[in-house]
């Protein structure tokens, strides 16, 4: 079923690691960048597991999986340019990660500690929405405001399968065609939403709704960090030079729960993660490395130590993370406060050191 | 250098307040590893496994399977080299999942609407009295004294009793000073209240909750007629005998619950309106070719009813090994969702209980469900004469929309028919 619902999707790497030929899509990548991209998608994962653990023991409040779509996340995250801005969702630690976000400022905020975790304008990524849909609104907008600047940046916005449904979705879709912006949107068809399979609600592929709306769309084995690269390459560079925006929609699955208070063994069969267990997209790029002599043993291992050493950072740094003081909340509520929230503010600071006064009094 | 550290249950959803412990994978003596696997808990929304945050000694199990615990109560005692951890840094508004035994930690919130653990902050060298953990959740909420925060901290502090302290402020609350003159006087040290009977309200969920989802909406939507008839089970309780000898040995646990099923698989097929669900839109009846037979176990869990799948075209003997199979796994926790879904008919043994007779309610998607009761010598006329005979009560409850009465009492009378003298209807049917 899988294999008949890719058929029309681009693929340069088959789930076996043979590099095959598309009429119409191709990268040539150095040894090097193959290897990173392959690290990139393996520490990742590490921090994903970490991540899932840390929640399973009190240290952060929820954790939403990448677990699976690495190539998606990784691939499409590292076809930008750093001038580019990306708008990832809450589950896309592989674009965050490839924008320079540090796992200590994701953690942070899946915590409880801060609202965001880092400065969207320095990374060039904004902060992770959890609000279905919404950033997708939020990046048609961003992209109005760089075709007016006249910049010569491209914006990628990340959503889901389920967010497609959302009305912010088509209300972006509709804004990128009529002003021709330069958006890349950039949809992970993980399979579910939360419970929901995706099967049951399409009727039509997803990649095909962009041909109502007017602009291109195309289907990409999201397994396939050869190919998403080459779509989303060519994606950004049409929106750069002024071709308008296309879908991309990443064909992929969703192999965790959807967040750690989520059981999946509820709704879906172990069968079907078996299928696309196969279809691993970190698994893919290993044998191809390694077959074509790009790299050996050593370099794996390599990584795989530099894994479970951003495993033991991760559980240090968060046990470590300290809340901040509750009168911070007020901090970005007004560039200038209000008197009213000075007040409130003042207050809960006198509340809090009435804790003290006790004893000595 | 080692020390003693508390692993305490976490949330591990969003804002549950407790989970019941399932089953501990590590037993004290064990060394683990950090994110090693120790044990796996149901919430109100998953079962999941916990790992360990500590590599160390397993030294204490302080809950056992089946409790069901408050977030935060301290689950396990892992004994671990001081020297190779990470400072013990107490985190405030999620992380409560780790501690220092001798360290009382600092919590802003009760978890319960209560300061349940702070009081509990044992001084340094006493250790924390190892109580029953559910226990230790009720005594959690002792009559409801109003105090602000900082006041029980202050009281607290002093170690006076909240309950003992005449309330002089304007809303009735504790204040400050209510506290410290309570304090002053050399009121009495606190002690432990007596607990009076309590009224609760507590969550459903897991598979009682499913359970109480899935019976009221069939108590809501089938209009369900229950008859029953009861049997002489000689010749039934002969059949099972011969036939557990006959198969001694294999691995087969043949049952009459086996000859049950067999009872009614061979009723359905002759009566397929039976093996019917009923289709609000049309309205129309879906006929199911395949006989899927649930099977309702008592696990440790709850109701489950597997499914044995097409199990009209299985022997006796293979139908024997499926039951067991399912119902092990069942039992076991090992079911996975495609074992307990699609089931066209059911059987439910309620004789197990020691019960004559009962009126089954239909799982949704189903049309019949026979109860078997328990077998016990009754007197029974034979011939005019009075005698005592294993006798069982069979109850079916069917949906009177897609059978009516004729052919719902057609389908009882055949399984109880075939229960009176098994091997001639076997015998008969090979004709
Ligand atoms: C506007 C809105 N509606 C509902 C939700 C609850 N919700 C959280 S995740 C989710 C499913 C999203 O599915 P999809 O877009 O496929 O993304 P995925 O989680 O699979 O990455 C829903 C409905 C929400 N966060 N925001
Ligand atoms: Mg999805």
């Amino acid at each position: 079923m899988v294999d008949a619902l890719l058929g029309s999707a681009v693929q340069l790497l088959t789930p076996e690691g043979e590099r095959v030929e598309h009429p119409d899509f191709d990268i040539t990548l150095t040894d090097a960048e193959l290897r990173s991209l392959y690290r990139d998608m393996v520490l990742v994962r590490r921090l994903d597991a970490e991540a899932t653990a840390l929640q399973r023991q009190g240290e952060i409040g929820l954790w939403a999986s990448s677990l699976g779509q690495e190539a998606a996340q990784v691939g499409s995250a590292h076809s930008l340019r750093s001038s580019d801005y990306a708008f990832p969702t809450y589950r896309d630690h592989g674009v965050s990660w490839c924008r320079g976000v540090q796992p200590m400022e994701i953690l942070a905020m899946f915590r409880g500690i801060t609202n965001g975790g880092w400065d969207p304008i320095a990374r060039r990524c904004s902060l992770y929405t959890i609000v279905i849909g919404n950033q997708v609104l939020h990046a048609a907008g961003y992209a109005m405001g760089v075709q007016l600047d006249g910049a010569d940046e491209a914006v990628i916005v990340y959503f889901g399968d389920g967010a497609t449904d959302e009305g912010d979705v088509n209300e972006a879709f509709v804004l990128g065609a009529d002003y021709q912006l330069p958006l890349v949107y950039f949809c992970e068809n993980n399979q579910w939403a939360i419970s929901s399979p995706r099967d049951r609600f399409n009727r039509a592929p997803l990649y095909q709704r962009a041909a109502g709306f007017g602009f291109p769309g195309v289907r990409v084995d999201g397994n396939d960090i050869l190919a998403v690269m080459a779509v989303t390459r060519m994606a950004l560079d049409r929106a750069r030079s002024g071709g308008g925006p296309t879908l991309v929609e990443a064909f992929t699955y969703r192999m965790g729960a959807h967040t750690t208070s989520d059981d999946p063994t509820r709704y879906r069969h172990a069968e079907d993660l078996e299928i696309w267990r196969l279809r691993d997209p970190i698994e893919r790029l290993k044998v191809y490395l390694a077959r074509n002599g790009m790299a050996d043993r050593s370099y794996f291992d390599q990584v795989d130590h530099e894994a479970a050493d951003l495993a033991v950072l991760v559980r240090d740094g968060v046990r470590a993370m300290a809340a901040p003081a509750p009168e911070t909340m007020f901090d970005h509520v007004y560039v200038d406060p209000t008197a009213e929230l000075v007040a409130q503010r003042a207050g809960l600071i006198a509340y809090e050191e009435s804790f003290a006064e006790g004893l000595t009094a | 250098m080692t020390s003693i550290r508390e692993f305490a249950l976490p949330d591990v959803g969003e804002g549950l307040t407790e989970a019941e412990i399932l089953r501990w994978l590590v037993q004290p003596g064990d060394v683990v590893a950090v994110n090693d696997m120790i044990v796996e808990i149901e919430t109100a929304k998953a079962a999941v496994e916990l790992p360990s945050p500590f590599a160390g000694t397993i030294v204490e199990l302080k809950v056992q399977p089946g409790d069901v615990v408050a977030v935060g109560t301290p689950i396990v005692g892992i004994e671990t080299v001081a020297a190779a951890e990470a400072p013990s840094r107490q985190a405030v508004l999620v992380g409560y999942g780790v501690r220092e035994e001798s360290t009382p930690s600092r919590r802003r919130r009760g978890r319960r609407g209560t300061d349940v653990d702070e009081t509990a902050a044992a001084p340094a060298d006493e250790p924390a009295p190892a109580v029953a953990v559910s226990a230790a959740a009720s005594e959690a909420s002792p009559g409801v004294v109003k105090a602000k925060p900082p006041v029980r901290h202050l009281a607290r502090e002093l170690g006076v009793d909240l309950n003992r302290i005449i309330a002089t402020g304007l809303h009735g609350e504790v204040t400050r000073e209510d506290v410290r003159s309570a304090a002053g006087s050399g009121a009495p040290p606190a002690a432990p209240s007596r607990q009076a009977p309590r009224d609760e309200r507590i969550a459903v969920h897991g598979v009682h909750r499913a359970m109480a989802e899935a019976m009221a909406h069939s108590a809501r939507t089938a209009p369900q007629v229950t008859e029953w008839v009861d049997v002489e089970m000689t010749r039934a309780n002969q059949a099972v005998a011969r036939l557990r000898e006959a198969w001694q040995g294999d691995g087969v646990r043949v049952t009459l619950l086996t000859l049950v099923a067999t009872g009614l698989i061979r009723a359905v097929q002759a009566h397929p309106l039976t093996n019917a669900a009923w289709v609000d839109e049309g309205p129309a009846l879906q006929m199911r070719g395949a006989v899927n037979m649930g099977i309702a176990a008592d696990t440790p869990r709850g109701l489950l009813v597997p499914v044995v799948k097409d199990a009209g075209a299985l022997s006796l003997r293979q139908l024997a090994g499926a039951i067991q199979g399912l119902v092990d796994d069942a039992r076991e926790g090992r079911s996975t969702p495609a074992d307990l879904t699609g089931g066209t008919v059911s059987v439910t043994n309620i004789g197990v209980f020691g019960i004559d007779g009962g009126t089954p309610l239909l799982p949704p998607g189903q049309s019949a469900i026979l109860a078997m009761g328990r077998v016990v010598e009754r007197p029974w006329v034979v011939e005019g004469v009075v005698v005592s005979r294993p006798v069982m009560q069979l109850t079916l409850t069917f949906d009177h929309r897609v059978m009516d009465g004729a052919t719902g009492s057609k389908v009882l009378r055949a399984v109880a028919d075939f229960l009176a003298d098994p091997a001639l209807e076997l015998l008969v049917d090979s004709r």
